[in-house]
């Protein structure tokens, strides 16, 4: 098994690479040139090489690479343009925030999503389960703007059962208070989508022999489901769960902007808005190293779910 | 019996006897269709091209609520006025004569107190501003939906029809996008274009979009390039290129347009996060994006419609767009459950 993680970090090289000189041709040369942006309005000539000059860009391409490289290994991209703060400051002292609201909404929409899709898939062509595939399709062709707006508005801004926004210091206050209404926007959004692909997930077990023998031996349908089903549909779920893992600490940007939240996506956009290279930078790379090493733990988990699977 | 066989239907034609069987299918098809309509002549400039006009007065409500006291008081307030003349006021004759050679020109017209489904900040009619929204929604998604097919249909033909190196250097290319997720490759592109425009988004949309198209097009030309139709081709000397997009290329189109129909609705739903972010379209161009950024500081004001309008037209579309995908899919595959 040792041999085996080995072996995928060592395939994971080229990718890396690939992502890296991805990034680096972005950056260097489709955009324009950042010193033009970071000398200000009334900048001189000499003002303009001297920032060339601090940034490196006045060196090679290769050299500019090596410098790029440099600073992935060593995780020191500098400091943000906008603001000063070094980036990995920035990056750790997100992370937090992000997770705070992440970590119960991926376990809650996992949880929930199983549950669901076990019990609908189990009376298939039924009056029920049309009624919520087709309020699935409607609900996951709602904008998630509209869901965000709305639940808001409602809740927080009409009838003050939550905070509008905001952000504490302490993880209890947080979890309970400013959290709890961008989990809730968050499940209503993803319980569609989820609840649909876990269905056919289901379903595709369903049909299976070893249900019908299951049966045979006159097995409670409850044990049928929660047991044998569950552990063979439990492979696509977690391949679906730990693609997104990463995705999600993105895709929840429009969440913690709604809220305040100071996380990761937020600071993605605000980077965005402020031409902040260095912070994107750094983000694209280290979320893409994420997804890497989060595709070779939904690979280990196979194994820790179904003895068959063998690493070659 | 040759005769029987020569009559025998197509492809394109099972499908659509099965998708003509399926009532959902054709009246989402029939919403789709009503919706590309209003496009054409949004874009022709037969309907909603006078969507800019102010026509009424603030935030004048929906016919069906009525005025209310403010809207009333408001539009009384917007009538010209006569402002009592200023003694000291040096241009005072200039002034006067501009003011008569305007109000010769365009004779001043009464704002109306209501509108079918209100209006806006600016008195613009909601429902031409979601007729025109709606036009540049869907024509970016439509544009790059077709770019991010075009692109994995070439990628994945080249790729699979060719294999060896050809196929690991796009597997490579293919591995390095999908290990950026997606909303974060449009972001950062986003931030290094740094450029707004329609062109900008459908570039970014069908640059970054075109994976899922490429690893499913791979597949069906490395099945399809050892059949014996295309060994027949190269037999009689059609070349690679002819082969691919020939001789394959018809009898796996179903599974671009398939891809296609899916991306559309992933991408008019990205444009209207884009264009809320403020990353989309540019300042003076209406999408449903942009409208649903002005309609969150309308809420506060109690003033819904301009929201209920874009967010139901965008549902209705994507509503019926993933039904008629999910038909379309049905039809031309009909293997798959």
């Amino acid at each position: 098994m040792f041999a085996y993680i080995l072996r995928r970090l060592w395939q994971m090289l080229p990718t890396m690479a690939g992502v890296v000189v991805l990034v680096f041709v972005l950056f260097n040369w489709v955009g324009g040139d950042p010193a033009y942006l970071l000398a200000g309005k009334m900048a001189d000539a000499a003002a303009i090489e001297n920032v060339r000059r601090q940034l490196g860009l006045d060196q090679p391409w290769f050299v500019q690479l090596w410098i790029f490289v440099k600073q992935i290994l060593t995780a020191d991209f500098g400091n943000a343009w906008s603001t000063g703060e070094p980036v990995s400051h920035i990056i750790a002292s997100r992370l937090g925030p992000s997770l705070t609201v992440l970590v119960p909404l991926t376990l809650l929409e996992t949880a929930l999503g199983i549950a669901l899709a076990l019990a609908i898939a189990f009376v298939r062509g039924s009056l029920t389960d049309r009624a919520v595939m087709v309020a699935c399709t409607v609900g996951m062709s709602i904008s998630i703007l509209v869901y965000i707006i709305g639940f808001q508005y409602v809740f927080a801004y009409r009838l003050g059962l939550f905070p509008v926004q905001g952000w504490g210091d302490s993880l209890g206050e947080n979890l309970l208070r400013y959290a709890l209404l961008p989990i809730i926007i968050g499940l209503a959004v993803s319980i569609a989508p989820t609840l649909r692909l876990y269905r056919s997930f289901v379903l595709d077990e369903a049909g299976q022999d070893y249900v019908r023998t299951a049966r045979a031996k006159g097995l409670k349908e409850r044990r049928i489901v929660w047991v044998h089903v569950l552990r063979n549909a439990a492979i696509p779920i977690i391949t679906h769960v730990t693609a997104n893992l990463p995705a999600l600490l993105i895709g929840a940007f429009l969440l913690e902007r709604f809220f305040g939240i100071p996380g990761i996506g937020r600071e993605v956009i605000l980077a965005v808005e402020r031409s902040d290279f260095p912070v994107i930078k750094a983000i694209t790379v280290y979320v893409a190293a994420a997804t890497m090493v989060f595709n070779l733990l939904a690979d280990l988990l196979y194994r820790a779910v179904d003895p068959r699977v063998q690493f070659t | 019996m040759t005769q029987l066989h020569l009559h025998s239907p197509g492809l394109w034609a099972l499908a659509w006897r099965r998708l003509r069987a399926d009532r959902v299918a054709l009246a989402a098809l029939a919403v789709v269709a009503g919706f590309l309509l209003l496009v054409l002549l949004s874009g022709a400039g037969l309907i909603a091209g006078d969507w800019e006009d102010e026509v009424a007065v603030n935030y004048a409500p929906p016919t069906f609520i009525g005025a209310d006291a403010t809207a009333r008081a408001l539009a009384q307030a917007q009538l010209p006025r006569a402002t009592p003349p200023n003694a000291f006021d040096p241009l005072a004759a200039e002034l006067a004569a501009l003011k008569a050679q305007v109000a010769a020109r365009q004779p001043p017209v009464e704002k109306r107190t209501t509108l079918l489904f209100g209006a806006d900040k600016w008195g613009h009619d909601i429902v031409k501003k979601t007729i025109k929204g709606g036009e540049t929604s869907i024509v970016v998604g439509l544009v790059a939906a077709l770019l991010a097919v075009t692109l994995g249909t070439v990628f994945g033909a080249v790729s699979g029809f060719y294999g060896g190196w050809v196929d690991d250097l796009f597997n490579w290319f293919y591995s390095i996008f999908t290990a950026i997720p997606s909303i974060l490759m449009i972001l950062t592109v986003a931030a290094v274009l740094q450029q707004k425009g329609v062109a900008t988004i459908v570039l970014i949309l069908g640059l970054t979009g075109w994976t899922g198209p490429y690893r499913l097009m791979r597949a069906e030309y490395i099945r399809h390039g050892a059949r014996e139709y295309v060994l027949a081709a190269k037999a009689i000397g059609a070349s690679g290129w002819q082969r691919m997009f020939g001789h394959i290329l018809p009898n796996v189109a179903h599974v671009a347009l398939v891809q296609m129909s899916i991306l559309v609705v992933g991408f008019i739903k990205a444009e209207v996060i884009l264009s809320f972010l403020g990353f989309g379209v540019p300042v003076g161009t209406v999408s449903w994006g942009s409208m649903l950024n002005e309609a969150q500081n309308e809420l506060i004001l109690g003033k819904w419609w301009q929201l209920a309008a874009a967010a139901s037209a965008m549902a209705l579309l994507v509503t019926s767009f993933s039904l008629f995908a999910d038909a379309l899919r049905d039809a031309l595959d009909p293997k798959i459950k």
